[in-house]
Protein backbone atom coordinates (compact mmCIF):
# COMPACT_ATOMS: atom_id res chain seq x y z
CA UNK A 1 0.00 0.00 0.00
CA UNK A 2 2.55 2.43 0.93
CA UNK A 3 4.05 1.78 -2.51
CA UNK A 4 1.41 2.72 -4.41
CA UNK A 5 1.94 5.99 -2.72
CA UNK A 6 5.11 6.40 -3.13
CA UNK A 7 4.64 7.25 -6.44
CA UNK A 8 1.98 10.04 -6.16
CA UNK A 9 4.96 12.03 -4.26
CA UNK A 10 5.24 15.29 -5.50
CA UNK A 11 1.65 15.45 -7.06
CA UNK A 12 -1.61 15.87 -5.96
CA UNK A 13 -3.31 12.85 -5.68
CA UNK A 14 -7.41 13.47 -5.07
CA UNK A 15 -8.36 10.10 -3.57
CA UNK A 16 -12.55 10.34 -3.20
CA UNK A 17 -13.08 8.08 -0.17
CA UNK A 18 -16.00 7.03 -0.36
CA UNK A 19 -18.67 7.26 2.37
CA UNK A 20 -18.40 4.21 4.53
CA UNK A 21 -21.64 2.52 5.75
CA UNK A 22 -20.99 3.91 9.59
CA UNK A 23 -21.13 8.19 8.36
CA UNK A 24 -24.13 7.34 5.62
CA UNK A 25 -26.45 7.40 8.25
CA UNK A 26 -25.13 11.25 8.60
CA UNK A 27 -25.12 11.36 5.04
CA UNK A 28 -21.40 12.81 4.72
CA UNK A 29 -20.00 13.66 1.26
CA UNK A 30 -17.64 12.30 0.37
CA UNK A 31 -14.67 13.46 1.82
CA UNK A 32 -11.33 13.85 -0.25
CA UNK A 33 -7.92 13.49 0.56
CA UNK A 34 -4.52 15.00 -1.14
CA UNK A 35 -1.53 13.07 -0.74
CA UNK A 36 1.21 15.86 0.14
CA UNK A 37 4.08 13.07 0.40
CA UNK A 38 4.73 9.36 0.93
CA UNK A 39 2.47 8.40 3.71
CA UNK A 40 0.94 11.89 4.94
CA UNK A 41 -2.68 13.00 3.94
CA UNK A 42 -4.59 16.19 4.03
CA UNK A 43 -8.04 17.07 3.53
CA UNK A 44 -8.23 20.89 2.26
CA UNK A 45 -10.63 22.87 4.16
CA UNK A 46 -13.36 25.27 2.12
CA UNK A 47 -12.18 28.82 2.58
CA UNK A 48 -15.74 29.91 4.31
CA UNK A 49 -16.84 30.45 7.85
CA UNK A 50 -18.37 27.60 9.57
CA UNK A 51 -21.63 26.88 8.33
CA UNK A 52 -24.27 23.65 9.00
CA UNK A 53 -23.39 22.80 5.26
CA UNK A 54 -19.77 22.57 5.62
CA UNK A 55 -19.86 21.35 9.06
CA UNK A 56 -16.65 22.92 10.05
CA UNK A 57 -14.56 21.44 7.47
CA UNK A 58 -12.69 24.74 6.99
CA UNK A 59 -9.25 23.63 7.79
CA UNK A 60 -6.50 21.83 6.72
CA UNK A 61 -6.71 18.65 9.21
CA UNK A 62 -4.81 15.00 8.50
CA UNK A 63 -2.52 12.19 8.98
CA UNK A 64 0.95 10.67 8.82
CA UNK A 65 1.32 6.82 8.57
CA UNK A 66 4.19 5.23 10.20
CA UNK A 67 4.81 1.63 9.61
CA UNK A 68 3.59 1.44 13.58
CA UNK A 69 1.62 4.07 14.35
CA UNK A 70 -0.58 6.40 12.49
CA UNK A 71 -0.15 10.59 14.28
CA UNK A 72 -3.32 12.39 13.38
CA UNK A 73 -2.49 16.52 12.83
CA UNK A 74 -5.70 18.25 13.75
CA UNK A 75 -8.88 16.80 13.80
CA UNK A 76 -11.44 19.32 12.33
CA UNK A 77 -14.57 21.84 12.95
CA UNK A 78 -16.67 19.34 14.41
CA UNK A 79 -17.28 15.73 15.69
CA UNK A 80 -18.48 14.95 12.25
CA UNK A 81 -15.40 15.92 10.28
CA UNK A 82 -13.64 14.08 12.79
CA UNK A 83 -15.43 11.09 12.01
CA UNK A 84 -15.20 11.69 7.95
CA UNK A 85 -11.42 11.74 8.89
CA UNK A 86 -11.19 8.96 10.87
CA UNK A 87 -13.23 6.98 8.49
CA UNK A 88 -10.63 8.24 5.86
CA UNK A 89 -7.60 7.14 7.75
CA UNK A 90 -9.12 3.31 8.01
CA UNK A 91 -9.89 3.31 4.21
CA UNK A 92 -5.81 3.67 3.82
CA UNK A 93 -4.86 1.41 6.65
CA UNK A 94 -5.77 -0.42 10.09
CA UNK A 95 -2.32 0.77 11.84
CA UNK A 96 -3.23 2.33 15.05
CA UNK A 97 -3.66 5.81 15.55
CA UNK A 98 -1.73 6.35 18.25
CA UNK A 99 -1.13 10.06 18.24
CA UNK A 100 -4.01 13.16 18.06
CA UNK A 101 -1.77 16.36 17.85
CA UNK A 102 -3.39 19.76 17.65
CA UNK A 103 -1.50 22.22 16.24
CA UNK A 104 -3.66 25.05 18.09
CA UNK A 105 -7.15 25.23 19.95
CA UNK A 106 -9.21 27.18 16.96
CA UNK A 107 -12.44 25.49 16.69
CA UNK A 108 -11.82 24.10 13.08
CA UNK A 109 -8.65 22.39 13.93
CA UNK A 110 -9.73 20.56 17.96
CA UNK A 111 -13.35 19.78 17.25
CA UNK A 112 -12.87 16.52 16.15
CA UNK A 113 -11.14 15.72 18.58
CA UNK A 114 -13.89 13.38 19.94
CA UNK A 115 -13.90 10.90 17.32
CA UNK A 116 -10.56 9.66 17.87
CA UNK A 117 -11.34 8.57 21.76
CA UNK A 118 -12.13 5.00 20.85
CA UNK A 119 -8.64 4.39 19.51
CA UNK A 120 -7.14 5.82 22.59
CA UNK A 121 -4.60 8.39 21.40
CA UNK A 122 -2.10 10.62 23.20
CA UNK A 123 -3.42 13.84 22.08
CA UNK A 124 -0.50 16.00 22.00
CA UNK A 125 -0.16 20.35 22.61
CA UNK A 126 1.46 23.01 22.81
CA UNK A 127 1.99 23.54 26.58
CA UNK A 128 -0.12 26.78 26.85
CA UNK A 129 -2.99 24.83 25.05
CA UNK A 130 -5.46 22.68 27.46
CA UNK A 131 -5.26 26.79 29.42
CA UNK A 132 -6.07 28.67 25.84
CA UNK A 133 -9.06 25.42 25.16
CA UNK A 134 -10.36 25.97 29.12
CA UNK A 135 -10.36 30.11 28.40
CA UNK A 136 -11.85 30.08 25.06
CA UNK A 137 -14.97 27.07 25.66
CA UNK A 138 -17.85 28.95 27.40
CA UNK A 139 -17.56 30.99 24.32
CA UNK A 140 -16.89 28.51 21.77
CA UNK A 141 -19.78 26.46 23.24
CA UNK A 142 -21.78 29.25 23.09
CA UNK A 143 -21.14 30.33 18.99
CA UNK A 144 -20.44 27.38 17.62
CA UNK A 145 -23.54 25.73 18.59
CA UNK A 146 -25.49 28.35 16.86
CA UNK A 147 -23.03 28.53 13.61
CA UNK A 148 -22.55 24.53 13.26
CA UNK A 149 -26.61 24.00 13.90
CA UNK A 150 -27.19 20.41 13.74
CA UNK A 151 -23.33 19.85 12.90
CA UNK A 152 -22.37 20.69 16.16
CA UNK A 153 -23.97 16.92 17.63
CA UNK A 154 -21.00 15.00 19.24
CA UNK A 155 -18.48 17.95 19.70
CA UNK A 156 -16.56 17.87 23.22
CA UNK A 157 -13.75 19.88 24.14
CA UNK A 158 -11.01 17.59 24.72
CA UNK A 159 -7.57 19.21 26.36
CA UNK A 160 -4.02 17.90 25.45
CA UNK A 161 -2.51 15.21 27.62
CA UNK A 162 1.08 15.21 26.41
CA UNK A 163 2.12 19.07 26.22
CA UNK A 164 5.38 20.19 23.94
CA UNK A 165 7.29 22.87 25.80
CA UNK A 166 8.75 26.20 24.04
CA UNK A 167 12.40 25.32 23.22
CA UNK A 168 11.77 21.76 24.07
CA UNK A 169 10.93 20.06 20.46
CA UNK A 170 8.92 16.61 21.07
CA UNK A 171 10.02 13.82 18.17
CA UNK A 172 7.91 10.91 18.00
CA UNK A 173 8.90 7.26 15.85
CA UNK A 174 6.05 6.27 13.87
CA UNK A 175 7.88 3.11 12.83
CA UNK A 176 10.14 3.74 9.80
CA UNK A 177 9.61 7.67 10.30
CA UNK A 178 10.10 10.39 13.04
CA UNK A 179 8.28 13.02 13.32
CA UNK A 180 9.42 16.49 15.14
CA UNK A 181 6.70 18.67 17.23
CA UNK A 182 7.68 22.02 17.97
CA UNK A 183 6.39 24.82 19.93
CA UNK A 184 6.37 28.10 19.35
CA UNK A 185 6.43 31.86 21.40
CA UNK A 186 3.10 33.69 20.81
CA UNK A 187 2.48 34.10 17.03
CA UNK A 188 -0.73 33.17 15.58
CA UNK A 189 -1.87 32.15 18.78
CA UNK A 190 0.03 31.98 22.06
CA UNK A 191 0.30 28.00 21.68
CA UNK A 192 0.81 27.10 18.21
CA UNK A 193 2.67 23.90 17.21
CA UNK A 194 3.84 22.77 14.23
CA UNK A 195 4.91 19.20 12.76
CA UNK A 196 8.11 18.29 10.60
CA UNK A 197 8.21 14.77 9.19
CA UNK A 198 11.83 14.32 8.66
CA UNK A 199 11.10 11.58 6.74
CA UNK A 200 9.29 13.45 3.62
CA UNK A 201 10.69 17.02 4.89
CA UNK A 202 7.12 17.45 4.98
CA UNK A 203 5.85 20.42 7.33
CA UNK A 204 2.69 21.10 9.16
CA UNK A 205 2.30 24.46 9.71
CA UNK A 206 -0.84 24.80 11.84
CA UNK A 207 -1.95 28.12 10.81
CA UNK A 208 1.30 29.83 11.09
CA UNK A 209 0.38 29.63 7.47
CA UNK A 210 -2.97 30.84 5.58
CA UNK A 211 -2.40 30.26 1.79
CA UNK A 212 -5.28 32.64 -0.20
CA UNK A 213 -7.39 32.83 2.69
CA UNK A 214 -6.68 35.72 5.16
CA UNK A 215 -4.93 35.12 8.19
CA UNK A 216 -6.31 35.71 11.34
CA UNK A 217 -4.42 37.14 14.14
CA UNK A 218 -5.01 35.71 17.59
CA UNK A 219 -1.69 36.31 19.23
CA UNK A 220 0.85 38.64 18.48
CA UNK A 221 1.64 40.30 15.44
CA UNK A 222 5.58 40.71 16.15
CA UNK A 223 6.04 36.55 17.32
CA UNK A 224 4.19 35.62 13.87
CA UNK A 225 6.61 37.80 12.05
CA UNK A 226 9.45 36.17 13.87
CA UNK A 227 7.60 32.55 13.86
CA UNK A 228 7.72 33.57 9.95
CA UNK A 229 11.28 34.09 9.67
CA UNK A 230 12.08 30.92 11.42
CA UNK A 231 9.94 29.00 9.02
CA UNK A 232 11.71 30.53 6.49
CA UNK A 233 14.87 29.41 7.21
CA UNK A 234 13.86 25.47 7.91
CA UNK A 235 14.55 23.10 4.99
CA UNK A 236 11.32 21.76 3.82
CA UNK A 237 10.39 19.83 0.70
CA UNK A 238 6.48 20.01 1.36
CA UNK A 239 4.28 22.70 3.12
CA UNK A 240 0.75 21.95 4.47
CA UNK A 241 -0.81 25.38 5.45
CA UNK A 242 -3.30 25.55 8.05
CA UNK A 243 -5.58 27.01 5.37
CA UNK A 244 -4.97 26.36 1.88
CA UNK A 245 -3.43 24.72 -0.93
CA UNK A 246 0.09 22.95 -0.16
CA UNK A 247 3.76 24.10 -1.45
CA UNK A 248 5.92 21.51 -2.94
CA UNK A 249 9.33 21.84 -3.68
CA UNK A 250 10.45 24.07 -0.99
CA UNK A 251 8.43 26.87 -2.60
CA UNK A 252 7.93 29.74 0.08
CA UNK A 253 6.40 31.93 -1.75
CA UNK A 254 3.27 31.71 0.54
CA UNK A 255 5.49 32.47 3.35
CA UNK A 256 6.31 35.47 1.61
CA UNK A 257 3.21 36.77 0.88
CA UNK A 258 2.18 36.33 4.33
CA UNK A 259 4.72 37.98 5.56
CA UNK A 260 4.67 41.01 3.40
CA UNK A 261 0.38 41.16 4.44
CA UNK A 262 1.86 41.35 8.24
CA UNK A 263 4.64 43.67 7.41
CA UNK A 264 2.87 46.21 5.35
CA UNK A 265 -0.07 46.21 8.66
CA UNK A 266 3.07 46.40 10.93
CA UNK A 267 4.20 49.52 9.02
CA UNK A 268 0.67 51.44 8.79
CA UNK A 269 -0.05 50.76 11.77
CA UNK A 270 3.19 51.84 13.65
CA UNK A 271 3.39 54.74 11.84
CA UNK A 272 -0.26 56.12 12.78
CA UNK A 273 0.40 55.56 16.36
CA UNK A 274 3.75 57.20 16.24
CA UNK A 275 1.41 60.11 14.98
CA UNK A 276 -0.85 59.54 17.45
CA UNK A 277 -3.51 58.68 15.66
CA UNK A 278 -6.19 56.58 16.60
CA UNK A 279 -7.49 52.71 16.44
CA UNK A 280 -10.65 53.82 14.06
CA UNK A 281 -8.21 55.48 11.84
CA UNK A 282 -5.64 52.30 12.09
CA UNK A 283 -8.85 50.12 10.83
CA UNK A 284 -10.09 52.55 8.24
CA UNK A 285 -6.69 52.84 6.62
CA UNK A 286 -3.81 50.54 7.07
CA UNK A 287 -2.79 48.05 4.41
CA UNK A 288 -6.35 48.07 2.35
CA UNK A 289 -4.61 47.41 -0.35
CA UNK A 290 -3.73 44.20 0.59
CA UNK A 291 -7.52 43.53 -0.42
CA UNK A 292 -7.17 42.06 -3.79
CA UNK A 293 -4.59 39.57 -2.58
CA UNK A 294 -6.53 37.50 -0.48
CA UNK A 295 -9.77 35.91 0.06
CA UNK A 296 -12.53 36.52 2.86
CA UNK A 297 -10.53 40.28 3.68
CA UNK A 298 -13.82 41.91 5.24
CA UNK A 299 -14.33 39.25 7.35
CA UNK A 300 -10.32 38.94 9.07
CA UNK A 301 -8.45 41.83 7.69
CA UNK A 302 -9.92 45.12 10.14
CA UNK A 303 -9.36 42.78 13.11
CA UNK A 304 -5.84 41.81 12.48
CA UNK A 305 -5.69 45.52 12.16
CA UNK A 306 -7.55 45.57 15.40
CA UNK A 307 -5.63 43.21 17.13
CA UNK A 308 -1.85 44.93 15.67
CA UNK A 309 -2.85 47.67 17.01
CA UNK A 310 -3.14 47.11 20.93
CA UNK A 311 -0.54 45.15 20.68
CA UNK A 312 1.84 47.79 18.78
CA UNK A 313 0.85 50.53 21.45
CA UNK A 314 2.85 49.25 24.22
CA UNK A 315 6.09 49.19 21.77
CA UNK B 1 -40.26 52.31 12.70
CA UNK B 2 -37.22 53.74 13.58
CA UNK B 3 -36.80 55.54 10.59
CA UNK B 4 -40.17 57.18 10.49
CA UNK B 5 -39.37 58.63 14.09
CA UNK B 6 -36.40 60.29 12.97
CA UNK B 7 -38.47 62.36 10.32
CA UNK B 8 -40.97 63.26 12.95
CA UNK B 9 -40.00 67.21 14.02
CA UNK B 10 -38.01 66.81 17.89
CA UNK B 11 -40.92 67.84 19.40
CA UNK B 12 -43.24 65.39 18.33
CA UNK B 13 -40.85 62.87 19.47
CA UNK B 14 -40.24 64.02 23.14
CA UNK B 15 -44.20 63.40 23.19
CA UNK B 16 -44.16 59.97 21.90
CA UNK B 17 -41.67 59.56 24.54
CA UNK B 18 -43.38 60.79 27.41
CA UNK B 19 -46.55 59.42 25.93
CA UNK B 20 -46.07 55.72 25.49
CA UNK B 21 -42.53 53.69 25.59
CA UNK B 22 -41.01 54.24 22.64
CA UNK B 23 -40.90 51.00 20.34
CA UNK B 24 -38.05 51.83 18.14
CA UNK B 25 -36.90 48.22 16.36
CA UNK B 26 -33.95 48.43 16.93
CA UNK B 27 -33.22 48.86 20.94
CA UNK B 28 -36.16 48.18 22.61
CA UNK B 29 -35.91 44.26 23.75
CA UNK B 30 -36.94 42.66 26.46
CA UNK B 31 -33.20 42.43 28.13
CA UNK B 32 -33.47 46.23 27.70
CA UNK B 33 -36.97 46.78 29.78
CA UNK B 34 -35.51 44.68 32.70
CA UNK B 35 -31.58 46.54 32.52
CA UNK B 36 -33.74 49.64 32.33
CA UNK B 37 -35.58 49.30 35.37
CA UNK B 38 -32.47 47.70 37.23
CA UNK B 39 -30.14 50.73 36.38
CA UNK B 40 -32.81 53.64 36.16
CA UNK B 41 -35.39 52.27 37.82
CA UNK B 42 -39.25 54.14 37.00
CA UNK B 43 -36.95 57.12 35.44
CA UNK B 44 -38.49 58.47 31.92
CA UNK B 45 -35.14 57.71 29.55
CA UNK B 46 -35.48 59.96 26.20
CA UNK B 47 -34.49 57.44 23.43
CA UNK B 48 -33.16 58.15 19.87
CA UNK B 49 -31.22 61.30 21.68
CA UNK B 50 -29.07 61.50 18.40
CA UNK B 51 -29.54 65.37 18.68
CA UNK B 52 -27.55 65.15 21.92
CA UNK B 53 -25.03 62.58 21.24
CA UNK B 54 -23.88 60.38 18.61
CA UNK B 55 -22.59 56.87 19.35
CA UNK B 56 -19.83 55.42 16.83
CA UNK B 57 -19.91 51.06 17.40
CA UNK B 58 -18.24 49.13 14.85
CA UNK B 59 -21.26 47.27 12.93
CA UNK B 60 -19.19 44.43 13.55
CA UNK B 61 -17.06 43.35 16.42
CA UNK B 62 -14.30 42.23 14.78
CA UNK B 63 -12.30 41.28 17.82
CA UNK B 64 -14.55 40.18 20.40
CA UNK B 65 -11.66 41.13 23.27
CA UNK B 66 -11.32 45.01 21.50
CA UNK B 67 -14.60 46.85 20.10
CA UNK B 68 -13.47 50.48 20.19
CA UNK B 69 -16.34 52.87 20.98
CA UNK B 70 -16.94 56.57 20.55
CA UNK B 71 -19.67 59.03 22.17
CA UNK B 72 -19.42 62.50 20.88
CA UNK B 73 -22.23 65.01 22.21
CA UNK B 74 -23.73 67.02 19.80
CA UNK B 75 -24.10 70.33 22.40
CA UNK B 76 -21.61 71.92 24.29
CA UNK B 77 -20.58 71.46 27.88
CA UNK B 78 -22.05 74.64 29.40
CA UNK B 79 -21.62 75.48 33.53
CA UNK B 80 -25.93 75.44 33.48
CA UNK B 81 -26.32 72.79 30.56
CA UNK B 82 -23.80 69.74 30.70
CA UNK B 83 -23.56 66.10 30.32
CA UNK B 84 -22.73 65.21 34.43
CA UNK B 85 -22.29 61.51 33.28
CA UNK B 86 -22.87 58.65 30.33
CA UNK B 87 -23.51 55.65 30.95
CA UNK B 88 -22.90 52.43 29.04
CA UNK B 89 -24.99 49.58 28.89
CA UNK B 90 -23.85 46.31 26.87
CA UNK B 91 -27.34 44.26 26.68
CA UNK B 92 -26.02 41.01 26.43
CA UNK B 93 -22.17 41.03 28.30
CA UNK B 94 -21.91 39.25 31.22
CA UNK B 95 -22.29 42.02 33.67
CA UNK B 96 -24.14 44.57 31.07
CA UNK B 97 -23.40 47.57 32.84
CA UNK B 98 -20.08 48.82 31.56
CA UNK B 99 -19.07 51.72 32.74
CA UNK B 100 -20.14 55.17 33.53
CA UNK B 101 -18.24 58.53 32.53
CA UNK B 102 -18.19 61.61 34.98
CA UNK B 103 -17.97 64.59 33.12
CA UNK B 104 -16.87 67.61 34.10
CA UNK B 105 -18.46 70.96 32.35
CA UNK B 106 -15.08 72.41 31.65
CA UNK B 107 -14.68 69.68 29.55
CA UNK B 108 -16.14 72.45 26.76
CA UNK B 109 -17.55 69.53 24.77
CA UNK B 110 -17.95 65.60 24.56
CA UNK B 111 -15.67 63.15 22.43
CA UNK B 112 -14.47 60.71 24.14
CA UNK B 113 -13.67 56.91 23.36
CA UNK B 114 -12.87 53.56 25.21
CA UNK B 115 -12.55 49.44 24.21
CA UNK B 116 -15.06 47.28 25.31
CA UNK B 117 -15.54 43.08 25.10
CA UNK B 118 -18.54 42.20 22.87
CA UNK B 119 -18.94 38.19 22.50
CA UNK B 120 -21.94 38.32 20.72
CA UNK B 121 -24.98 40.11 19.08
CA UNK B 122 -26.13 42.42 21.18
CA UNK B 123 -26.58 46.45 21.78
CA UNK B 124 -24.71 48.96 23.10
CA UNK B 125 -25.98 51.92 24.75
CA UNK B 126 -24.67 55.00 25.51
CA UNK B 127 -26.97 56.96 28.11
CA UNK B 128 -26.54 60.68 28.93
CA UNK B 129 -27.20 62.17 32.57
CA UNK B 130 -27.68 65.84 32.34
CA UNK B 131 -26.97 68.14 35.15
CA UNK B 132 -30.76 68.54 35.92
CA UNK B 133 -30.94 64.56 35.94
CA UNK B 134 -32.84 64.07 32.53
CA UNK B 135 -31.65 60.85 30.96
CA UNK B 136 -31.01 60.61 26.87
CA UNK B 137 -30.19 57.41 25.33
CA UNK B 138 -28.66 56.51 22.03
CA UNK B 139 -27.94 52.92 20.89
CA UNK B 140 -26.12 51.07 18.08
CA UNK B 141 -26.02 47.16 17.59
CA UNK B 142 -22.93 45.32 17.00
CA UNK B 143 -22.60 42.17 15.17
CA UNK B 144 -20.22 39.12 16.83
CA UNK B 145 -17.74 38.20 14.70
CA UNK B 146 -17.45 35.24 13.18
CA UNK B 147 -14.79 32.25 14.09
CA UNK B 148 -12.46 32.28 16.63
CA UNK B 149 -11.73 35.59 18.10
CA UNK B 150 -13.04 34.52 21.96
CA UNK B 151 -12.53 37.42 23.96
CA UNK B 152 -9.38 35.56 25.70
CA UNK B 153 -6.63 37.36 26.30
CA UNK B 154 -4.03 36.92 23.28
CA UNK B 155 -0.76 36.76 25.37
CA UNK B 156 -1.51 36.23 29.02
CA UNK B 157 2.05 36.02 30.34
CA UNK B 158 3.07 39.18 28.03
CA UNK B 159 -0.02 40.99 29.69
CA UNK B 160 0.91 40.11 33.11
CA UNK B 161 4.51 41.40 32.73
CA UNK B 162 3.41 44.63 31.87
CA UNK B 163 0.77 45.16 34.58
CA UNK B 164 0.07 48.84 35.17
CA UNK B 165 2.41 50.37 32.63
CA UNK B 166 0.77 53.42 32.08
CA UNK B 167 0.62 56.31 28.97
CA UNK B 168 -0.74 59.33 28.59
CA UNK B 169 -0.80 60.40 24.72
CA UNK B 170 -1.31 63.32 23.50
CA UNK B 171 -0.47 65.85 20.39
CA UNK B 172 1.41 68.92 21.03
CA UNK B 173 -1.14 70.58 23.08
CA UNK B 174 -1.94 74.52 23.09
CA UNK B 175 -3.10 76.72 25.51
CA UNK B 176 -6.76 77.74 24.98
CA UNK B 177 -6.93 74.77 21.95
CA UNK B 178 -8.79 71.31 22.15
CA UNK B 179 -6.44 68.68 22.66
CA UNK B 180 -7.29 64.95 21.89
CA UNK B 181 -5.31 62.91 24.73
CA UNK B 182 -5.66 58.72 25.91
CA UNK B 183 -4.84 57.30 28.82
CA UNK B 184 -4.06 53.84 28.34
CA UNK B 185 -3.25 51.25 31.96
CA UNK B 186 -1.30 47.78 30.99
CA UNK B 187 -3.91 45.67 32.74
CA UNK B 188 -5.36 42.16 32.29
CA UNK B 189 -8.89 43.01 33.40
CA UNK B 190 -9.62 39.76 34.22
CA UNK B 191 -13.61 39.12 34.09
CA UNK B 192 -13.45 36.24 36.94
CA UNK B 193 -15.22 34.37 34.59
CA UNK B 194 -11.56 33.31 32.96
CA UNK B 195 -10.83 29.04 33.73
CA UNK B 196 -7.23 28.69 35.00
CA UNK B 197 -6.73 25.41 33.29
CA UNK B 198 -3.53 24.65 35.73
CA UNK B 199 -4.86 25.34 38.87
CA UNK B 200 -8.51 23.87 38.07
CA UNK B 201 -9.98 27.02 39.43
CA UNK B 202 -11.28 30.36 37.72
CA UNK B 203 -9.34 33.43 37.88
CA UNK B 204 -10.58 35.82 40.68
CA UNK B 205 -11.58 39.05 38.83
CA UNK B 206 -8.88 41.26 39.03
CA UNK B 207 -9.55 44.85 36.84
CA UNK B 208 -9.31 48.65 36.52
CA UNK B 209 -12.26 50.20 38.53
CA UNK B 210 -11.67 53.64 38.22
CA UNK B 211 -9.74 56.32 36.01
CA UNK B 212 -9.72 59.54 37.08
CA UNK B 213 -8.19 62.19 34.93
CA UNK B 214 -7.88 65.75 36.24
CA UNK B 215 -6.00 68.97 34.76
CA UNK B 216 -4.15 70.68 38.14
CA UNK B 217 -6.23 68.99 40.42
CA UNK B 218 -9.58 69.66 38.73
CA UNK B 219 -11.74 66.78 37.78
CA UNK B 220 -12.00 66.40 34.04
CA UNK B 221 -13.22 62.80 33.77
CA UNK B 222 -13.66 59.68 35.83
CA UNK B 223 -14.28 56.56 34.94
CA UNK B 224 -16.22 53.70 36.51
CA UNK B 225 -15.21 50.72 34.48
CA UNK B 226 -16.57 47.20 34.82
CA UNK B 227 -15.36 44.14 33.33
CA UNK B 228 -16.49 44.53 29.89
CA UNK B 229 -13.73 47.01 29.43
CA UNK B 230 -11.08 45.84 27.95
CA UNK B 231 -7.63 44.25 28.88
CA UNK B 232 -5.35 47.53 28.84
CA UNK B 233 -8.05 49.77 29.36
CA UNK B 234 -7.95 53.01 27.47
CA UNK B 235 -9.52 56.35 27.72
CA UNK B 236 -9.43 58.53 24.43
CA UNK B 237 -10.82 62.14 24.98
CA UNK B 238 -10.62 65.76 24.24
CA UNK B 239 -10.04 68.73 26.39
CA UNK B 240 -8.98 72.43 26.28
CA UNK B 241 -6.27 73.44 28.57
CA UNK B 242 -7.06 76.78 29.68
CA UNK B 243 -3.74 78.06 30.83
CA UNK B 244 -0.46 75.89 31.65
CA UNK B 245 -0.60 73.02 34.35
CA UNK B 246 -0.39 69.12 34.93
CA UNK B 247 -2.63 66.72 33.03
CA UNK B 248 -2.61 63.74 35.73
CA UNK B 249 -4.51 60.39 35.62
CA UNK B 250 -4.96 57.69 38.39
CA UNK B 251 -6.18 54.30 38.01
CA UNK B 252 -7.01 51.94 40.76
CA UNK B 253 -8.19 48.22 40.01
CA UNK B 254 -10.12 46.05 41.99
CA UNK B 255 -7.17 45.06 44.55
CA UNK B 256 -7.04 48.91 45.27
CA UNK B 257 -3.45 48.97 43.63
CA UNK B 258 -3.14 52.06 42.52
CA UNK B 259 -1.49 53.42 39.21
CA UNK B 260 -0.86 57.26 38.19
CA UNK B 261 1.48 59.44 34.94
CA UNK B 262 1.04 62.94 34.32
CA UNK B 263 2.13 65.23 31.64
CA UNK B 264 2.83 69.01 31.97
CA UNK B 265 1.15 71.14 29.09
Amino acid sequence: MLAIVNKTYFFTLLLLIPALHGCAETEATDYPLTAAAEGIYFHQGAHEEATPDNHGAIANIGFIVGESCVAVVDTGGSYLEGQQLRNAIRNITETPICYVINTHVHPDHVFGNAAFLEDNPVFIAHQRAPAALAGRQPFYEESFQELLGDAWQGTEFIPASKLVNIDQPLELDLGGRIIKLESYPTAHTDHDLTVLDKKTRTLWTGDLLFVDRTPALDGSINGWLDAMQHLLKIDVEVMIPGHGPISYQGDKTALESQIRYFEAIREGVRSIINDLGTIEEAIREVAVDEADNWLMFEEYHRRNVTAAFVELEWE
Amino acid sequence: MKRTLKALPLFGLLLMTVAAPLKAETSDTPEWQALKVTHFGDRPIRENATDLLELEAPFRAEDAAIVPISIRSKQPQTADNYIQNIHIIIDRNPMPYSANFHLSPSLGTVDIATRVRVDRYTHIRAIAEMNDGSLHMVAEHVRASGGCSAPAMKDAEAAMARLGQMQMRMRQPTIGQPVQAQVIISHPNYSGLQFDQQRRTYIPPHFVRTIDITFNDEALIKLEAGISVSEDPSVRFVFTPETSGVLKATAEDSKQDIFTTEQQI
